[in-house]
């Protein structure tokens, strides 16, 4: 009998954890957005109304594209390069990956405020050269919150795709050169389509990383710029408005796990092996 | 490898590396600095920002909080989470498949999301002291960490060592301690690493839970990032930079670092 509900009783705490401060919080703010004083579905209607609201969206989901495009290019360039170096210079690739990736996102952010200030690296060095007599406004511009996302999740996308990359089988790669492949014929022809799995996990933590960030938009992009997840803080902390607070919560997470679902499933069509 | 490298692709990789390392770089070059502004390369060196980090009161205090918090929140995920990670997979059969996927939960809800959730139901619906607040919140999102990394470490144990154990007379929990546990404990030392370092970076779940006198460091940073823009951030960055190496040093030193790229 005891031992019946062993597993039960070991895993409880940590489940009840969750439930109770994740999924009943988080259900109960999607909840608030269904009714409000005007009527059903009215939070949504009037998201979906205001022309700004939508351009906060439209711009959210863009940035977070073209960040994932950038990042997967470089990542996977790079991590092709990281997975066939000799061991010593891998290890240390490596680590030069990890480190970014372990110092935290303000502090990351941060660091582009110093390059692309008006009184910045980059301005000091464009004026210096010559290029331009003004410096230029680069801050709070979608390009700055672009680059600064590029650099917080390419390293995620390196460290993702060197272990898939890795796991490809020599084997394959001197069997496609041994039946004729030119180098870019193997590339395009069978590492890539074996890396595919692997780029749709990178593909999906570098997507819902930056549909989802705060602080980079907040210190890159500032009002201008604003994302879902600044516009989210501002609608709660700044004009009290929790329940279009909550609308914005409530459409982040669909479209997060939207996202996460779809990508899971695609990449499993790709390939069964992943779970 | 018989493949050989073009040229073109490894002057790309060397260019990310240089965009990724460059402005961490750039930090430690500013937080160096003589002037009373920010500037690269630093002009006249000096450690007196680092000193201001100890003078300015605020930065003290969510120093000493986010240490807390780092220490509790991995602690109390690591108590509960080792259990379930062991029940996930000694008793598999148990429980129902979706189980496992409750841990994954806290990932796959946006960060945001779940900071101001809790502030919500927890903070100012149940009134929950400020500091209990950030402890959830931050228990919660190093937990998958924990369950997670640990439950990967289980996979490749051999259960039958255990049973063996026991039908020789050993307690179940003496045998957890002494036979479980020490296998694993290369998968605890990276939970307790990983988690450690999710809660002193993180800021949007703590963003919604900081309130009057109790902020966390990384909250500090950004409040003082838009009033001044002095160097002190810079020397605060570098430090939690050293934190960070010194962490990896311990990585490095137990279990190898490659391992993140497992």
């Amino acid at each position: 009998m005891l031992k019946r509900y062993t597993g039960w009783t070991l895993a409880l705490p940590a489940t009840l954890l969750v439930a109770l401060f994740l999924v009943l919080p988080v259900a109960a703010t999607i909840g608030t957005t269904f009714v409000d004083t005007k009527g059903v579905l009215a939070p949504y209607t009037s998201f979906f109304a205001s022309g700004f609201r939508r351009t906060v969206l439209w711009r959210t989901l863009e940035i977070s594209l073209v960040t994932t495009a950038i990042a997967l290019v470089l990542g996977f360039l790079t991590a092709y390069v990281v997975a066939r170096a000799p061991g010593r210079l891998k290890s240390i690739l490596i680590i030069a990956a990890v480190f970014p990736l372990l110092t935290g996102v303000v502090v990351r952010s941060f660091a582009w405020l110093i390059i692309l200030g008006k009184n910045g690296i980059l301005n000091n060095v464009l004026v210096g050269i010559g290029v331009t007599d003004e410096p230029f406004s680069m801050l709070y511009t979608q390009g700055s919150v672009i680059v600064a996302m590029v650099y917080l999740f390419t390293p995620l996308m390196i460290l993702t795709l060197v272990g898939v990359l890795e796991n490809i089988p020599e084997d394959v790669i001197q069997a496609s050169a041994s039946l004729g492949a030119s180098p870019s014929a193997t590339f395009r022809q069978v590492i890539f389509p074996l890396a595919v799995p692997g780029l749709i996990v990178g593909a999906v933590l570098v997507f819902t990383g930056s549909f989802t960030s705060y602080a980079t938009p907040q210190l890159l992009g500032g009002e201008r710029q604003m994302m879902m997840g600044t516009f989210l803080y501002q609608r709660a902390m700044v004009n009290f408005d929790w329940v279009g607070a909550s609308t914005i919560a409530a459409i982040m997470v669909v479209i997060t796990v939207a996202v996460v679902l779809a990508m899971t499933r695609i990449a499993r069509r790709l390939n069964p092996m992943t779970t | 490898m018989t493949t050989r490298l073009s040229p073109a692709l490894i002057a790309i990789a060397a260019l990310v590396y240089v965009f990724l390392v460059g402005p961490l770089i750039i930090v430690i070059g500013a937080s160096l600095s003589d002037t009373t502004y920010l500037t690269f390369p630093p002009q006249g060196l000096s450690l007196r920002w680092f000193e201001n980090i100890f003078e300015i009161t605020a930065f003290r205090r969510t120093i000493v909080t986010s240490l807390q918090l780092a220490f509790l929140s991995t602690g109390l995920a690591l108590l509960i989470g080792i259990p379930a990670a062991y029940a996930l997979n000694r008793y598999r059969i148990q429980l129902p498949s979706w189980l496992s996927t409750v841990f994954v939960l806290p990932i796959l809800v946006p960060e945001i999301v779940l900071g101001f959730s809790l502030l919500k139901s927890v903070a100012v619906g149940a009134s929950v002291p400020i500091f209990v607040s950030l402890l959830i919140g931050h228990t919660l999102l190093v937990l998958p960490y924990c369950v997670r990394v640990i439950s990967a470490s289980l996979a490749s144990f051999d259960f039958s060592i255990e049973e063996a154990a026991i039908s020789l007379g050993s307690p179940p929990a003496r045998t957890f301690f002494t036979i479980v546990l020490p296998n694993v404990r290369a998968g605890v030392i990276a939970a307790f690493i990983l988690a450690f370092i999710t809660s002193i970076n993180d800021v949007s779940t703590s963003l919604f839970l900081t309130g009057p006198g109790i902020s966390t460091l990384p909250i500090q940073i950004l409040a003082h990032v838009e009033q001044f823009f002095d160097p002190t951030i810079a020397s605060v960055s570098v430090l939690l930079m050293f934190l960070t190496v010194a962490v990896m040093a311990i990585v490095e030193r137990t279990l190898g670092l490659t391992f993140l790229a497992k």
